[in-house]
């Protein structure tokens, strides 16, 4: 097993093109203990965090760039991005401790695949797009269609992601993250929910965003759900509706952090919360004049 | 299968440049403990879960056991030896010795490294702040009470806010 670490985008690619079976790493925080519980040793491990456009938070042109690689206690110091996105910001903040959070990403977080990652409902529902760069150039897709399956993604060998495109949201918007654990901290989400409402002037919800986390082989948004807040105000009866249907499209596991009757049940209760929390946020906006 | 290269590693360790050669799967963990005799850093667990093994790398809090050792090439690190100060201990320390926040003291320089990391950022965290902050540090001879009680201790004594 040999360490690499390219400076450039071109070069990584050039590694995976030459070491059929290389990993790419960013913090390196799946897969040290992937590797320790006996996973099979890649020929080279890449390390991306020496490419430059791979770290880092800008914004030009009403659109957010954030590096793949970027360890996520970056997101949670970053002010204006807090502002504009607290539930992408605060499921970033919820991987491990503050010694993971110095080196996980969103592009780890993505790429490994878990279905209960945390940051992965939260980036759905703000429509987030992943560039991805391969020997033939860049691609840009939304991240719903990076994980295709638990530990699995879309990437051919020989791409990686590079950076996540993330546009300012509309007026009125806000979004949130919620995720049921057992504990208060360091653990794997039993669920996760993601919302994110734009409302109108009258107190309607004008656009919804909806996702779910660990409880499908995927996070996955609620279109159905989404719909059906639509046009209406963020009332109980609303908030049922959206429960029960979140309920319905869980398609958990059983395991030892919860039964599947039982996730499907926090899923409905998380996005009630998560839907809750957003319009609350969205609220403020408009009271602060639409000031993010 | 090739030999893997091994590597040459230059960092700075406790304000100390040093170098060393290693494999490029070892963990930065083993490279502190077994190539630069710095004991300190435990290993609890070897997969982040624990915090014995933490260590500031480039400032930032980490576990040690989740970094390759060929990645600190060039980095800066501070690990619990380098906490006191030429023999005299940090406030911390002192305050982990008067408030008996140690029991067997595997997770006690973990513990260190992660509440200095928090004091750095947030000199007077409450309760809630210092528990979380410390969320990633486990001891299993669960003597949280007094560690919190040490940190909170500390800060107080800091800013000169002792009750």
């Amino acid at each position: 097993m040999n360490y690499h670490a390219p400076g450039t985008v071109a070069e990584a690619i050039s590694l995976l093109d030459d070491h059929p079976t290389a990993k790419v790493f960013a913090g390196a925080t799946d897969l040290v203990p992937q590797l320790r519980a006996g996973r099979p040793a890649p020929e080279a491990l890449i390390d991306l965090k020496k490419i430059d456009r791979l770290i880092g938070i800008t914004h030009h042109d009403h659109t957010w760039t954030i590096g793949a690689a970027t360890p996520t206690v970056l997101l949670t110091e970053h002010a204006d991005l807090t502002a504009q996105f607290p539930g992408l910001v605060e499921a970033a903040g919820l991987i491990g401790s503050d010694q993971i959070q110095s080196r996980s990403s969103l592009g780890g977080n993505l790429c490994n695949a878990s279905p209960a990652a945390d940051s992965v409902p939260a980036m759905l529902i703000n429509d987030m797009r992943a560039v991805i760069a391969g020997p033939s150039g860049e691609r840009v897709v939304p991240v719903a269609d990076i994980a295709t399956g638990p530990g699995q993604t879309s990437l051919a060998h020989n791409e990686i992601l590079v950076e996540f495109q993330l546009d300012d949201p509309a007026p009125n918007t806000s979004d949130a993250y919620l995720r049921m654990i057992p504990r208060t901290e360091m653990d794997i989400a039993v669920v996760g929910a993601g919302a994110r409402l734009t409302l109108a002037d009258d107190g309607t919800v004008a656009s919804a965003a909806i996702a779910l986390g660990a409880v499908a082989p995927t996070a996955f948004r609620l279109t159905q759900a989404e719909e059906a807040l639509v046009g209406s105000p963020v009332t109980d009866d609303a908030l049922a509706a959206a429960a029960s249907v979140a309920s319905a499209a869980a398609n958990p596991i059983d395991d030892k952090r919860g039964t599947i009757a039982y996730r499907r049940h926090v899923a409905g209760v998380l996005t009630k919360r998560a839907i809750t929390t957003a319009a609350q946020r969205a609220q403020q906006q408009s009271s602060n004049g639409g000031r993010a | 299968m090739s030999h893997p290269t091994r590597v040459v590693v230059s960092t700075t360790v406790n304000g100390d440049d040093v170098e060393f050669l290693t494999e490029p799967g070892t963990s930065l963990l083993d490279a502190i403990r077994d190539d630069l005799g710095l004991t300190g850093a435990k290993e609890g667990c070897g997969t982040g879960d624990c915090g014995a093994c933490s260590v500031l790398f480039n400032d930032r809090l980490t576990c040690s056991c989740l970094i390759l050792a060929p990645e600190a090439n060039g980095a800066t690190i501070t690990t619990v030896e380098g906490l006191a100060d030429r023999g005299n201990l940090h406030p911390l320390q002192e305050a982990f010795l008067t408030d008996a926040a140690l029991q067997c003291g595997v997770c006690t320089p973990g513990f260190l490294v992660a509440a200095k990391a928090l004091l750095d950022k947030n000199p007077d965290p409450t309760e809630t702040e210092v528990r979380f902050a410390l969320a990633g540090n486990l001891c299993r001879c669960t003597g949280y009470d007094k560690i919190i009680r040490a940190v909170l201790n500390t800060a107080a004594a800091m800013n000169g806010t002792e009750s």
